[in-house]
């Protein structure tokens, strides 16, 4: 085990003689997340064809999309990156600073929002375009 | 698991070990890693604004809704598919050749480098031909100044907005100068009838358009193509340098320069960046293709 120690300073090696049978339970756990996840992409579109798009379910499906994802980085992130094998310091130092994320994603989608809703009450050329094509009607139906 | 082989209270920082019980390039492989996330966060959430501060953004299925062969079939997700597995396949063949690595064999560590390297050119392959599809594609959309003409995917271009009623492109094919008529008539029969458009007079054009039943829409968000090619551009580029990373990896184990080392650590952080740009494939396809 310790046939491949690559510093003296480095004291214990992860166990690694389990054998490759992890790997391939992460790999049929992902490709079954994988799956759900596709069936939920076409379970939104199937919505969004018809004539009345229900929001509420589309956003719940998008939501549980997002969850699997996670789900998906956890596993890549701890088995096949071994991250789950190293020392708790190591992996603190990588996951406290990512979880900025969580105020990145919040604060950032909550201020394009914002912008929808100033862009819609104020600016006038959203309603001119939709406006284009009654007008280049009545032009067509003076000629 | 292993872990329990770390004697409980062990004191890291008292000298004498590493505290992190991992080499300087691994730490720093995984210190580079955690800042490239922050860069591909910082475009997916630039993304995200710019998607939640307009009404209508592309619908995912209707863009990416074609297959390599399949013609004009309406196959949403199957191609993304098809490139996720790619890509989960190869990281697993990665992780395969690490774990051959700790047991120091290296013809093992060869095969599956090689079986690595063979998913991320196949997973380029994908990519190019998708950009290839969108940057060449023809969709029929309303121009500001109220005429019909093609439009390809572009940084500059975005045929992808609300769909036209039949009304709205009756009304704006009668807008459309003779050339833009005869460029959309050509693109609507593809090899079926050979018709002499360009000598066409308007009238003609339109009674031919119509009576293919034309779907037409607005124009989108400019900022689309620019937002899926950037990011994917990006991503792409970080699978190709993980390509050239694994050849050269290979072409190591090859030449037995891990065995006179005494350990296959390179591999591991070679696979520590492989996963990543998995990783990262995983959140460019949930934000782009799915949600």
């Amino acid at each position: 085990m310790s046939a491949h120690a690559s510093s003296p300073e480095i004291t214990f090696q992860p166990d690694h003689s389990g054998g490759t049978k992890k790997i391939w339970k992460t790999f049929w756990l992902l490709s079954a997340l994988t799956i759900v996840e596709l069936i939920l992409g076409l379970l939104i579109y199937n919505i969004h064809k018809g004539e009345n798009p229900n929001h509420t379910l589309v956003l719940a499906f998008k939501g549980m999309v997002c969850i699997l994802t996670l789900a998906k980085a956890y596993y890549i992130v701890s088995i096949f990156m071994h991250l789950g094998d190293e020392v708790r310091n190591l992996i603190m130092t990588i996951i406290v600073p990512l979880s900025l994320f969580i105020w990145f994603i919040a604060a950032f989608l909550w201020d394009g929002d914002s912008w929808k809703n100033l862009r819609n009450r104020y600016n006038r050329t959203e309603v001119k375009i939709e406006n284009v094509a009654p007008a280049a009607k009545e032009h067509g139906a003076k000629d | 698991m292993s872990t329990a082989a770390v004697q409980q209270g062990t004191k890291w920082w008292t000298g004498g070990k590493s505290p992190f019980n991992a080499s300087y390039g691994k730490v720093m492989m995984w210190y580079f890693l955690m800042s490239d996330a922050f860069t591909f966060g910082a475009f997916l959430i630039s993304y995200g604004t710019i998607r939640f501060s307009v009404n209508d953004w592309a619908d995912p299925n209707h863009v990416f809704n074609s297959f390599p062969f399949a013609g004009h079939a309406n196959l949403p997700l199957a191609f993304v598919s098809l490139m996720t597995f790619i890509l989960i396949a190869s990281s697993v063949t990665m992780v395969l050749a690490v774990h051959e690595g700790h047991n120091m064999n290296r013809k093992g560590v060869e095969k599956y480098m090689i079986l690595t390297i063979i998913g991320g050119i196949a997973f380029l392959s994908c990519q190019a031909w998708e950009w290839t599809h969108l940057l060449t594609g023809e969709h029929v959309a309303l121009l500001n100044d109220g005429t019909l003409s093609i439009l390809p995917t572009t940084v500059k271009a975005n045929p992808w907005g609300p769909a036209l009623s039949h009304e709205a492109v009756a009304a704006a094919l009668q807008n459309t100068p003779q050339t833009q008529l005869a460029a959309i008539a050509a693109s609507l029969h593809h090899g079926t009838e050979v018709h002499n458009v360009a000598a066409m007079s308007n009238a003609e054009l339109i009674k031919f358009i119509e009576s293919a039943d034309l779907h037409a829409s607005q124009t989108g968000p400019i900022a689309f193509g620019g937002y899926f090619f950037g990011i994917t551009g990006f991503h792409g580029f970080h699978v190709f340098s993980g390509v050239i990373i694994n050849i050269v990896m290979y072409i190591k184990t090859k030449l037995g320069h891990f065995d006179q080392r005494g350990h296959y650590e390179m591999i591991e952080k070679a696979g520590l960046y492989w996963h990543f740009v998995d990783l990262v494939w995983v959140f460019v396809f949930l934000c782009f293709y799915l949600i």
